[in-house]
């Protein structure tokens, strides 16, 4: 016979587990430890549940398990790395949608007979989980570029928004005093997978970084929510765990692109922009000067220090490969290279990383925006590939520009600049052109980013 | 079903720690390992799972059994799916063998 206080301790020690969990996480040695440390914990509370309140139809659990699992993994294994924000934000969908589910159960379970306080978590809980789960559809369709990236904008957008949204917490506060109208828990519902929908809708996809973070934050509250509900406290531990980790991983974006998050959400960011510089592209494009890649090559390899500038655009290129070969050639000829990463390139937070950790790159060359951007003074070659917005000098002095105030790289700092870019036209996400392409000391190579990669290798290799 | 005030206070004070933890823990994580960081919360929020187990425990109507087995459909291919992927990130990054 098992202890009745047996799952209690269990689940202690679960909770444990995920906070080491998170606590080995914090640097690359410890890492996979941590990993391994929460799927232990995980392990644990799943036995710790079945041992408390048994396992009914476990046929049926067991088979969903299974196929849910196998689902799981082929997602895990097959996916390309590039791919990891459209996998993240499916995977808030589907957590949120488990913890909304499961507040929706325990509502028509207990109906009429919820108190006030039961009712007012419950609500609360299955709105975030609806809202996140519609939401990170939309983020996961935008990143996957099934739908436009562009933010959605329609007259009155922020009224509907606000009447969506508020219709949903009115229906809440209406089943708090009466938890016997199910009508109102369905209208409830079905307002918060709208309100998901719009909210994420009006987005554009250069804030989806942002938009994710905040979305991991939600699906971690929905479930912390869920354990006021049942009484649990291994679900508000690992709830708020995870809710904390968004908010800070939210935080970071919004300060790297210097918005607020009410800016982030109900901006309309990136939408606008676009009209505004046209006619001055022309005289622009006359101003700047560009080089062929066997004019180009001689820079790097005679230089005593090179900093790559990744951006999305070179995974876009699928360059990453090509880049590390420049490294290793470049630094055979015993140049000093590293890369410098802004927190927002990439499409979700630290993706640039993984993007060339994949391609081999040692982690140490690495180099964070606070921690490298001093080091430009003293480099010969900035080489950007495929990043725009965030080498803009425009964000450091023209009050005029959409990203004034956005940290950035300071690539212009450097004895010369090479940017990588497909076509002098172009803008970047933020929808303008880059006054760095006019600077004295920068010159353009133009091409596609692999394609110029492989030559400057080659070149590189020869002289 | 009722929810008593002193269990209220009590798991609000959980929830307050675990979070000022969460947010002290987080804020120590290398920015290179974010995105992985991402991957290995959301798998620690499929916690959710636990909640459809024994949801499904006292299930009355086919109604409910439908929601909570979904639920668990969602939740375990989140947890499984979210420790495989982290930890196949994790593997990629390697040191500088050349030093």
């Amino acid at each position: 016979m098992i202890p009745s206080t047996l799952p209690e301790f269990l689940y202690v020690l679960s909770a444990v587990l995920f906070i080491l969990s998170l606590r080995w996480m914090s640097e690359v040695k410890t890492s996979r430890r941590g990993n391994l440390a929460g799927a232990l914990g995980m392990l644990v509370a799943v036995i710790a549940t079945v041992f408390a309140v048994g396992l009914q139809r476990y046929g049926l659990v067991i088979l969903t398990v299974i196929i849910g699992g196998i689902a799981g993994a082929l997602m895990a294994l097959k996916m390309p790395m590039t791919a990891v924000p459209q996998r993240t934000a499916i995977s808030h969908a589907f957590g949120a949608l488990a913890a909304a589910l499961v507040g929706t159960a325990e509502f028509f379970h207990n109906t009429p007979n919820i108190d006030a306080f039961t009712m007012t978590i419950l609500g609360l809980e299955v709105i975030l989980g609806y809202l996140t789960f519609t939401g990170s559809i939309i983020a996961f369709l935008k990143l996957q570029e099934l739908i436009s990236g562009r933010p959605l904008i329609y007259p009155c957008r922020r009224v509907i928004s606000i009447l969506v949204f508020g219709g949903a917490l009115v229906a809440g506060i209406f089943l708090v005093i009466n938890p016997s109208m199910i009508w109102l828990f369905v209208l409830m519902a079905v307002l918060s997978l709208v309100f998901g929908k719009i909210l994420v809708l009006s987005i554009g996809a250069a804030d989806m970084p942002t938009v994710i973070a905040i979305l991991n934050s939600f699906a971690g509250l929905s479930a912390a929510g869920l354990g006021f509900v049942l009484n649990n406290k291994l679900l508000i531990v690992a709830g708020a765990l995870d809710g904390s980790s968004g908010l800070i991983l939210a935080l970071l974006m919004c300060k790297a692109m210097n918005r607020s998050f009410a800016n982030v959400l109900f901006g309309g960011f990136g939408s606008v922009a676009k009209a505004e510089g046209s006619e001055g592209v022309h005289a622009i494009q006359k101003t700047m000067k560009s080089l062929d890649v066997e004019e180009a090559a001689p820079l790097l390899a005679y230089a005593y220090s090179v900093m790559v500038v990744p951006g999305y655009g070179m995974a876009v290129a699928q360059a990453q490969h090509a880049v590390h070969d420049l490294m290793d050639v470049l630094e055979a000829k015993g140049v000093k290279i590293h890369f410098a990463i802004h927190p927002v390139a990439g499409r979700m937070p630290g993706h640039m990383n993984v993007l060339l950790a994949e391609a081999d790159v040692p982690y140490e060359k690495l180099k964070e925006m606070d921690a490298i951007n001093h080091e430009f003074k003293h480099t010969d070659v900035a080489l950007v590939v495929g990043a725009n917005d965030i080498v803009n000098p425009a964000a450091t002095h023209n009050k005029g520009s959409p990203i004034y105030g956005m940290p950035i790289l300071k690539v212009h700092e450097a004895k010369t600049v090479l940017v990588i870019k497909r076509s002098p036209g172009g803008v970047g996400f933020a929808g303008i052109q880059n006054e760095l392409f006019t600077y004295p000391n920068t010159s353009m190579v133009y091409g596609d980013a692999k394609e110029v990669m492989n030559k400057l290798v080659q070149c590189v290799k020869e002289i | 079903m009722e929810m008593l005030a002193s269990d209220l206070i009590t798991n609000l004070l959980i929830f307050l720690l675990a979070s000022l933890l969460g947010l002290e823990l987080i804020r120590h994580v290398s920015k290179l390992l974010h995105t992985p960081l991402m991957s290995l919360t959301n798998a620690i929020s499929s916690v959710a799972l636990v909640a459809a187990l024994i949801v499904l425990s006292y299930a009355d109507s086919t109604f409910i059994v439908v929601l909570a087995v979904l639920a668990i459909a969602c939740a375990s291919t989140n947890a499984i799916g979210g420790f495989m992927i982290t930890e196949r990130i994790l593997r990629m990054f390697r040191r500088d063998d050349k030093k």
